[in-house]
Order: structure tokens, then sequence, then C-alpha cells
């Protein structure tokens, strides 16, 4: 396991920043809950005079006066861009680095097989996502416990569930695209994660695009139906999972037989 | 048992060319120089050697096993030293060397200190901070811990003040005593001729000649120096011929009788014939082929 502990390190400051970005600002969101909550009627009687707009984040079907229709809509979309952008950078990075930096001679011409490093590199991508979910879920429970409300364990514990699908799918697509690039790494995988952003979006904004919701990893992050249904969609995940490892496999395939230039 | 051995080995970059046909035999415990110009396929061979880039066809084995199918059990006795040395960033030496002492499986801590403070390498620099010539040492170190059968050299001296260079082919020489194998590709002619038992030249990505250095040397031309007046119209086998300071110096290739004949019909005050350095018989060969 020792380039998993050298990704692990080598990625530290990274995992950091962004764990710290993301739990800071969903535990300030919860907390303004206090302070909005008053107000949230007029919010959602504003929001839900936008049309399809509204449909578009979940908002006709969300109550933003409760705390479970507050936190879907302002935290889930600071934890899906967010976790998104990570995943997607960090995977997209993860085998494309070692040629951008040159460090490609060093390593390969080690005793361990691509295969293994392939292995422990997205090993390390696993561990990096989970454990920011991790911190970033023990950080909204406390935020919340903070404010004084009792949590909605299930409500919570899917639409974080949900978001670390998300996460892990974005994460194994961007992997195998960091098996083809030499460079440009960052900007495809920003460009991947925002693509399915708005492809959901899209997608919810006219019947006639609703079909584009089979493409996006977001689709099943829907606040408005994980509250509503208490469940997710597991077709949806189904078609991400195999999105998923899709990825891994077109990593699998490239990097054992690639031309280290 | 050969150390490398390598059976029409060619690797093509679409239609660039890289390496063809490549026939290639180093001994274990040999002192190898494989030189060419820049761009003549050095580097090309020795990443297919190293299971960097895979061949496009033919073969080649190390130690006797297939750089395809055992690639792993190769490196496991292979140490490599590349052009120009890149690592992590924000690491520090000692970190590097420990990371690929891992990745090896074994513990070098005793010969990376020693290598260090022979190679005046800090290991508790970062890194970030190092020299072109410094960072190329914390490869030497890397390269050369772990004790490997067969060292793969690229272009080796590169950022290396004189010093480091003679402390660096000391090493190498110690351990070519102590039984590994040495690999060497450069372009620099004096230090394959101070240094290797037997050298490969290699141009356009074929091996036009690989012999001993001594035989390299007396390939047939001497350098031959006349002062005074002599016409060299009709001799045959001059090439690379200079003159200045009423001296005229052309590397010979002809029957020495011949020479002597021509000589003794003009007036000569002095006369030298020497060996040609390895740079001149290198030069010699390309000119060959290319007029070929």
């Amino acid at each position: 396991m020792t380039i998993l502990k050298h990704e692990l390190r080598q990625g530290r400051t990274a995992f950091w920043i962004w764990t710290g970005v993301i739990g800071v600002m969903l535990s300030v969101c919860v907390f303004l809950y206090t302070e909005v909550r008053g107000e949230m009627d007029a919010v959602t009687d504003l929001f839900s005079s936008f049309g399809s707009f509204t449909a578009a984040f979940g908002m006709d079907r969300l109550n933003f006066g409760t705390l479970e229709g507050f936190y879907a809509i302002e935290c889930g979309s600071m934890l899906g861009l967010g976790g998104a952008f990570y995943a997607a950078i960090s995977a997209v990075s993860m085998l494309s680095k070692e040629e951008v930096n040159k460090t490609a001679d060093f390593l390969l011409t080690h005793p361990i097989s691509r295969r293994r490093i392939l292995l422990e590199k997205l090993l390390a991508i696993f561990v990096q996502i989970t454990l920011l979910n991790v911190i970033v879920f023990s950080a909204s429970v406390l935020s919340i416990l903070a404010i004084g409300e009792s949590v909605p364990w299930k409500e919570l514990f899917l639409l974080h569930l949900a978001y670390y699908l998300l996460q892990l799918e974005i994460a194994g697509i961007c992997y195998g695209i960091s098996s083809f690039i030499k460079r440009g790494s960052i900007g495809i995988g920003l460009g991947i994660a925002v693509l399915f952003y708005f492809t959901n979006l899209i997608s919810n904004l006219t019947a006639s695009a609703k079909f584009l919701k089979y493409f996006t990893p977001f689709s099943y992050c829907d606040g408005a139906d994980i509250i509503a249904d208490l469940k997710l969609d597991g077709g949806l995940i189904a078609i991400g999972a195999v999105a998923c490892l899709a990825g891994i496999a077109a990593a699998w395939l490239r990097y054992g037989r690639k031309d280290i230039t | 048992m050969e150390a490398i051995r390598t059976d029409k080995l060619t690797k093509s970059y679409g239609q660039s060319r890289g390496i063809i046909d490549l026939e290639l035999s180093v001994e274990q415990g040999e002192f190898f120089g494989f030189i060419g110009p820049n761009g003549a396929g050095k580097s090309t061979t020795i990443r297919t050697l190293l299971g960097l880039i895979s061949p496009s066809s033919g073969g080649a084995s190390v130690f006797g096993m297939d750089i395809v199918q055992e690639k792993e059990n190769i490196l496991r006795r292979v140490g490599y030293l590349p052009s120009e040395a890149f690592f992590y960033p924000k690491m520090r030496v000692w970190d590097v060397l420990k990371f690929s002492a891992d990745l090896r499986k074994t513990d070098c801590s005793a010969e990376a200190k020693s290598l260090c403070e022979r190679l005046q390498l800090d290991p508790d620099k970062k890194i970030d901070e190092l020299s072109f010539g410094n960072r190329k040492k914390a490869a030497i170190v890397c390269a050369l811990q772990s004790k490997p059968d067969l060292l793969i050299l690229d272009e080796p001296t590169g950022g290396l003040d004189p010093l480091m260079q003679r402390a660096f082919f000391e090493i190498l020489q110690e351990r070519n005593r102590e039984g590994a194998t040495i690999f060497f590709s450069s372009h620099i002619l004096s230090e394959v001729q101070r240094n290797c038992t037997r050298a490969a030249v290699i141009r356009q990505g074929r091996i036009i000649a690989c012999d001993r250095i001594e035989a390299f040397a007396n390939a047939g031309a001497k350098r031959v120096t006349v002062h005074g007046s002599v016409d060299l119209s009709r001799l045959q086998g001059i090439k690379a011929r200079t003159e200045g300071d009423g001296a005229v110096s052309f590397l010979y290739s002809g029957e020495m009788q011949t020479l002597l004949q021509c000589l003794s019909a003009g007036q000569v005050s002095d006369l030298t014939v020497a060996e040609p350095d390895l740079e001149e018989v290198f030069l010699h060969f390309y000119e060959e082929e290319a007029a070929q």
C-alpha cells in the first residue's frame, strides 16, 4: 500500500481545503436556517412563481420553511457541486499528473505493476472521497444539533448517500479519462462536473428533456424526490454504477499498455 | 548470461522512426556504452527495455527475462537513471529515497546515507529547492541505493560538475567491479572511452557499429599530423583534413607504405601518427553512414 499512502500524503492539502470549505459552508448554511426560518414561507411563495425554473431546482416540491427542505436546496447545491468538483479534479488528475509532472519515469521504473498502481491510486480516491463525506456529514449533524433542531436522520443520510454515490460515479468516469490524457486534466474534470450539473437542470426544465436524467448523476440526488419518497432511485443509481465501472475498466485497459513517452 | 539482449527490436511512433531492427547484446558484468547523437534512438531503446513503451515488433530480454512478460521481475534487478530527473513536489530528498526503497520493498537507508555523503547531497532538502545538478544526484542515489544488478543510465552526467562526475564514475566502477552490469548511454565520447569496455553506435534508430572500445580506436584510421610541405593531392584515404600553423592534420585509413612514400617526396620537419580518439572515430562512422 506504498502508493496509497503516498497519494494520501500528496493529496492531503487539497483534501483538507475541499473538506474544510464544504464542511464550513454547510455549517454556515445550517446556522443561517435559524435566522431565515421565519421568512421562508414568503421565499417559498416567491420561488413557486418562477415556473419551470422553480422545478429545475426542485423548489416546487420542497418547503423552505422546514429544515429538510432548506437543507436539500441550499446545502444540497453546495455539497453537490463542491463534492462533484473535488471528485472530478482528484480523479481526472490521478493518473495524468504523473505524465504532466514527468514523475511517470520514476514511478513506472520501480518493480510494481501498472495494475497495482491503478488499484492503489483508485483506492486513494475512494478513501479521500469517503473521508470527506464522513467529515462533512458529521459537520452537518453537529451544526443541526448546535442550533437545537432535531436531526432528520433518514433524510439527511439519504441526501448525503446520494451525493457520495454521485462523487464516486464522477470519480470513476474521470479516472478513465485520466488514463487517456496528458495535460489539461483539471479543466476537463471541472467541465465534466459542470456539464452533469447543467444536464440535470435542463432535464428538470421541460418534459421533452426529461430523458437527460439518465445521463447525469445529479438526477438521483434530487432533494425533492429524496425527501418526498425517502428512498433513492435504484434505476438511476444502477446506470451511474455502470458508468463508474466503465470508467474504471477503461483506465484498466488503457493504462496497462500506455506508452509513457 | 546476457544482461541485455534485443532481437530485431523495433519501435515506431506512427509515421515517425524510433528504433529499427535493433540487435544488441550486453554481457553480465560489462560496462557498456551506448553512443549516438540526440534523436538517434538511445532513449527509445532504454524506455523500451524498461517497459515504459511497448515494442512495435521484435523483442528483448533482460537477464533472460522477456521485457513484456516479466517486467516487474526485471525492474526488481534494475536501477534507472533518467537524463532529466523529476520527483514529486513538496517531498524532501530523504522521503523520495524512502518512497523508492518502499516500492522495492527493501531497506536501503544505510546505502542511501553513504551515497548522499559521497555525492555531497543534503537528504533533508526539499526537492523543490534543489538545483538541476542536485536533483540529478538525488536520482543517482535512487538508482544506486538498492544495489541493482543492472544499471541503466541515460546521459547520466548532465548537470554534474567535473568533481561530481569523477565521484560518480568512481562509484560506477566500484559497482562494476562488484559484478553489476552498466549500460550507459551518452553522446560525450570521452566518458565512454574512459569507462566502458564495449560500445555500440546508434544512428537514425539502427545500430551501425558495436565493438570493444580499443577496436573502435583501431578501426583503420590514424590521426596524422605533418609539419612541412608535402603534396597530398594523390593520396587516397584522407578524411577530416585541417591545416594551420604550417601543419596539415588528417585521418588516414590507407596503406602506411603509400603514406610514407608520399611524405618522403616532400619536405617534412615533424611528423606525428597517433590513434584517433573515439570522437573522431564516431564522426568517421557517421560520415560514412551519411554518405551511404
